[in-house]
Order: C-alpha cells, then structure tokens, then sequence
C-alpha cells in the first residue's frame, strides 16, 4: 500500500456528484498528477484529502492511517500540506514570517512561556529561525527574507508557497496548478524546482496541473477525471494513448 | 559594525525614556507638578491604554471584529467593587436588595481582587468564545456587542450581587505601596502606570512570539493558516480570552479610579472609544495605540471646553453649548476614517530608528544631498 490511499471516495454536493467513486494510490517517493478538463472534480478530490470537505462515502488513508473527515489543521499535522490554486501567502507578512508560521504547528513551549521568554522557548524560537533560514537558504530565498510576501514577483511567490508547505515537515505535498499562470520558460523552472525538492526532502508529490507538457515530464503516475470519474491512470505513455482521454480532452470524433 | 553601535544608542534613548517617564511620574504622584485634574486624567489615559492595547490584540492582530470590550470590562470592574468594599459598608451600600449573605462576609486586597476580575474576564471570553468565534467578520460583531449588552443587562439584574442599577460606591482606591524604612510612598498613579506598562510589555512580548505569528496568520488568511497547521479556533479563543483578561484588568482599575460602579458605564458605547483609539493608533501597532490613548482619552478632556458657553468681544457664540463637544468628535472620526484609514502607524512600530529617519527627512539639507538615492 501506498502513502496514500483514497478509496472509494465519492463526493456530493446536494444533487452534483463532484467525485465518484475514487479510488487513488499514491506510492511513496513518486511525484504523481491529478489531471481533467475544468470541472472534473481535481480540487474537490484534494480538498477531501486535506480535510477541507469530508467525503459522502469512502475513506482517505495516510501512511495506513485513516484520516477521513479530520480538520485539516490535524491533518497537516500528520504530515500532509498543500498549496492553493490561487495562491494563499500571508501577503503583509515577512518571507521569513512566513516560513516561521509554517513551523508553529510543532511548538512545545504554551503561549505563556512563549510570551515570558523562557529559556527552553528562546532555544524554541532561536531553532525554529534557524531551520527556516536553512530551508530559504536551500530553496534560493533567503536573500529576499525581510520582504513581504505580496511584494515578490508572481514566480516567487509560488516558490514561496511551496517554501512553507515544506516547513511544516510534510511527508506528501499536494501541488494545486503550480504552474498556473506561468510561461513555459518559467514551467521549465518549476519542474526542475518540483524534481529537486522531492529528491531533496524525501517527498512524496501529488499535483493537479493543467500545463501537459509540465504533467507528462515529471509524473511517475497520472490519474484522469472527467465528470468526477476516474477514466484512466498509468504513465505519461498510457495515458496519452488511452481513447478514453483523447475523448474527454477533445470530444468524440464524429462519424463520416 | 553599524548597525552594532546603533542599537547601542537605541538602547541608551530607551533607558533615558524610562528615566524620563519615572521621574515625570514621581512629580506628578507627589503632587510636585500638575494638579488632581491631570492626574486624574493621565490615570484614565493609563487605563484606556490597557484596554485598548487588548483590543487591538483581538482586532487588529487576530482579526476578529469583536465589539465586547466594555463587558469584559465591567466583569473586571464588578469584581473588584464586590469584593475590595469594607464588609462593614456593605449594608448601607445594598440598602434596596440586601447582598448575598456569602458575598456580604468576603473581602479580599485589591490586588487579587483585580486579578480575579481578569481571569472571571477571561473564563466567561472563553465560554462565550467558544460558540461566538465560529462567526466572521461583521456577524462576530454583532455577536460580540450583544454579549457585551448581555453583560450589562445581567448586571442590572443580579440586585444581589451587584445592587442592580444603584451600582456600588465607596469602592476604596487603589491602596498606596509604602516603604516604610526608606519613608517613600508609591500612590495610586504608580501602580496604574505600572501594570499599563506591564500590560503593553506582556502584549507585545506575545504578538512577536510564535503565537502572535500565528495570530497574525490567522488575520492575514484563516483558511492558509489552518492549511498550516494552526487551529483556527483554537488560536481565536486564545486572543479573545488573552484580551478579555487585560480588559477586566482594565475595569478593574477604572472601577477603583473612580471609586463607583454601575451599569451604564459599561454601555456599549463605551467600547466605540477604544475601537477609535485603535483605528487612530493603526490596527495592528501597540505602539499607535498607546499614543492613541493618550490623544483621544485627554482630547475628549479637552474638548470640553466646547461644551461651556463663549462669550466673544461680548457676544454670546450660540453653538457653544453642550454637546458641541460630541459634534466635533463626531467630525473628528470622520476625518480620520476619510483621510487617515491607516492610522498613525497602520500596522508598523514605532521606534528610534523611525523617528530619527523623519526627522532626517524633514530636514531640507539632508533631503538636498540624500535626495538622489531615493
């Protein structure tokens, strides 16, 4: 079994069936797609994961623990984190601040000996400071540190949003459209960005993408939705060639 | 190397503020300079600074609209009229409703009776917190200033315990420090300044912490926050209770100031001078709401003058009547939210560093020579 599981995961919105019957197998180190026309029901399927909606029927399982309809903030906590579509820093906030926030969630020390500066609270802080200048220092941020989020260039702030799902020592990062809004020099980029941050963090990636040529480099496994069903899975190669996707993608090919 | 040698000086000028602030202080307590007028009102200034300071955390640091101030601050200021008059007053203060039997026999030194006004403060934030804080934006205010109503209300009622409408006087002032081997006394003003000064230290010391980072992610972006790990709820009741506990502690003090309590002045109108304090100081700065209370809690002292008859080269001025000192207020927070929405500071501190770059600034020579950099 893989990191995560989705099994029979279905969706409902009063009468709209978003996700139906979802089955998904994420296998641990792979950076792996969720890919559809709009409105197939990626961000809904990652929105259950997260703990955003909890699933009509079915179960989410996470390193073999069942996490369906947990709040997200617990579920980040158990090593899941995610980017948003429309990206969502903290914009009056620091690069760093940002990066600091991210590692909250592990805080020992309470809010009171937080606030008094105790001595095992100082080390706190003065460790979580350093972590996150280390991880901007990796990442090729650390020299923007002391600007404000909304300040960066559009490529940045991505950059940055992935930055601080990192911080919070996440096992398996769910990318939603990284590469919204990107060129395909700066795509290049992203992809290179997604590979070395796998290698380099031992992650396990799960993206919905709508950039193919950024989908078929870098996915190990690529997963298809249309109308909320999964019509294919397989790599780059099956996927491509599956009549099934070709339909969903550009329509039935009419008779002569 | 510089920068090394600046906060050197910095931290000189902060120390000589402090000097400065305590010798001010010890004139005015020992009656040297100024009068009971201004004492009086820099004590009120000193109180609305702690309260607002806290409303700021909730408002301009967490994000939550809460409009509740002044019914945490009655919890406080109750508490400690109930529990710090002699026991031997109690009878002829409760001369309606005789007061509880249990509660007429207990008395307890100001300064617990204070702090368990802050924490009754802070446990009824959190209850009401709890269901409350699931609401956002203007909901939570029309919540919060219900509950603060609520309060008031109850108050009236429990004739008991608070001696409804009649309210309670004769609360004894804040008892003065006496060190009796040196001879030296610390009045009333010394133990307001300092836990005002103790409040803004404690308040700020949090917002830099961790949680205050996670406070602020909360405001900036709640659904990015939690995404982060951070519990949402559990960080609002946090702030909200935080600042209930400061505002109680408030109430406390406002109560032993002025040596009465009744529900009126815990009207909800009450908590509009402190969301203007920090709307003028920048939500989001304890140093703006500091320098905010001072203006706003003097000005309005000040402004008085507006509500007395002017006679002018023997003619009577017929708007100088009162409530002419309302008006102007009125006029006042007009112009302030029109011209000036982030405040002094919006959301930025103020310090040495800032000070000595606008004066810098406003010097025509530097401007000349610097001018091409910026």
């Amino acid at each position: 079994m893989g990191i995560l599981k989705l099994s029979g995961i279905t969706m409902k919105f009063g009468g709209v069936v978003a996700v139906n019957n979802l089955n998904i197998d994420v296998e641990k180190g792979n950076i792996e797609a969720l890919i559809g026309p709009n409105g197939a029901g990626k961000t809904t399927a990652f929105n259950t994961i997260t703990g955003v909606y909890t699933p009509t029927e079915g179960s989410v399982y996470f390193n073999d623990e069942e996490i369906t309809g947990i709040a997200p903030d617990k579920i980040t906590k158990k090593g899941i984190a995610r980017t948003f579509q429309n990206i969502r820093l903290f914009k009056n906030l620091s690069v760093l601040d940002n990066i600091l926030i991210a590692n909250h969630l592990h805080i020992k020390s309470n809010f009171l000996s937080s606030t008094l500066r105790m001595p095992w609270s100082r080390a706190e802080e003065k460790y979580m400071k350093k972590k996150s200048e280390m991880l901007l220092e990796k990442l090729g941020l650390l020299s923007i540190n002391n600007e404000k989020a909304h300040s960066l260039p559009y490529g940045e702030q991505r950059k940055l949003e992935i930055a601080r799902a990192l911080a919070t020592d996440a096992k398996l990062l769910l990318l939603d459209e990284p590469a919204a809004g990107m060129n395909p020099n700066e795509t290049e980029k992203l992809a290179e960005f997604i590979r070395t941050i796998r290698d380099e963090f031992n992650l396990t990636i799960l993206m919905i993408e709508h950039h193919m040529d950024l989908v078929m480099e870098i996915s190990e496994k690529i997963y298809v939705l249309d109308f909320g069903h999964l019509i294919a899975e397989g790599t780059a190669e099956q996927v491509k060639n599956d009549p099934k996707v070709i339909e969903a993608y550009l329509g039935v090919e009419e008779d002569a | 190397m510089i920068t090394n040698k600046k906060n050197t000086l910095f931290r000189k000028l902060n120390i000589l503020t402090v000097i400065i602030a305590i010798i001010l202080l010890y004139l005015i307590d020992s009656d040297i300079v100024g009068n009971q007028y201004i004492k009086r009102i820099l004590n009120l200034c000193a109180i609305y600074t702690i309260v607002s300071v806290s409303m700021n955390l909730v408002n301009g640091f967490t994000g939550l609209f809460s409009l509740g101030q002044a019914g945490f601050m009655a919890i406080g200021a109750y508490t400690v009229a109930i529990f710090t008059v002699p026991v031997e007053l109690r009878e002829s203060i409760f001369y309606v409703v005789p007061q509880n039997p249990v509660l007429s026999q207990i008395q307890i030194p100001f300064f617990p009776a204070l702090l368990i006004g802050g924490l009754l403060a802070a446990l009824v934030a959190i209850l009401i917190g709890m269901p409350v804080l699931r609401l956002k934006s203007d909901y939570l205010a029309i919540a919060t200033l219900g509950f603060s109503e609520i309060i008031r209300i109850i108050f009236t009622n429990i004739k008991t315990i608070t001696n409804g409408a009649l309210g309670i006087n004769r609360i004894p002032a804040i008892p003065s420090l006496e060190l009796d081997n040196f001879n030296i006394s610390f009045g009333p003003m010394w133990s307001i300044f300092g836990i005002a000064a103790l409040s803004v230290l404690l308040i700020s010391l949090l917002v830099n912490s961790s949680y205050g980072r996670a406070f602020k992610a909360i405001r900036e972006d709640d659904i990015a926050a939690q995404a982060m790990g951070i519990s949402p709820f559990k960080h609002k009741v946090m702030s909200f209770a935080i600042g209930a506990f400061f505002a109680g502690i408030g109430g406390g003090l406002l109560a032993s100031l002025l040596g009465t309590v009744d529900p009126k002045q815990f009207y909800f109108t009450m908590t509009y001078n402190f969301l203007l304090i920090i709307v003028l100081g920048g939500m989001g700065s304890i140093s703006g709401t500091v320098i905010a209370s001072f203006i706003v809690t003097a000005g309005l002292e000040l402004l008085r003058f507006f509500d007395e008859p002017l006679t002018l080269f023997g003619v009577n001025i017929p708007i100088f009547r009162a409530g002419l000192r309302m008006v102007i207020y009125s006029i006042l927070l007009m112009v302030l939210v029109l011209f000036f929405r982030n405040g002094l500071l919006g959301q930025k501190e103020l310090s040495w560093n800032a000070i000595i770059g606008w004066f810098k600034n406003k010097m025509p020579s530097h401007k000349k020579s610097e001018g091409g950099a910026l």
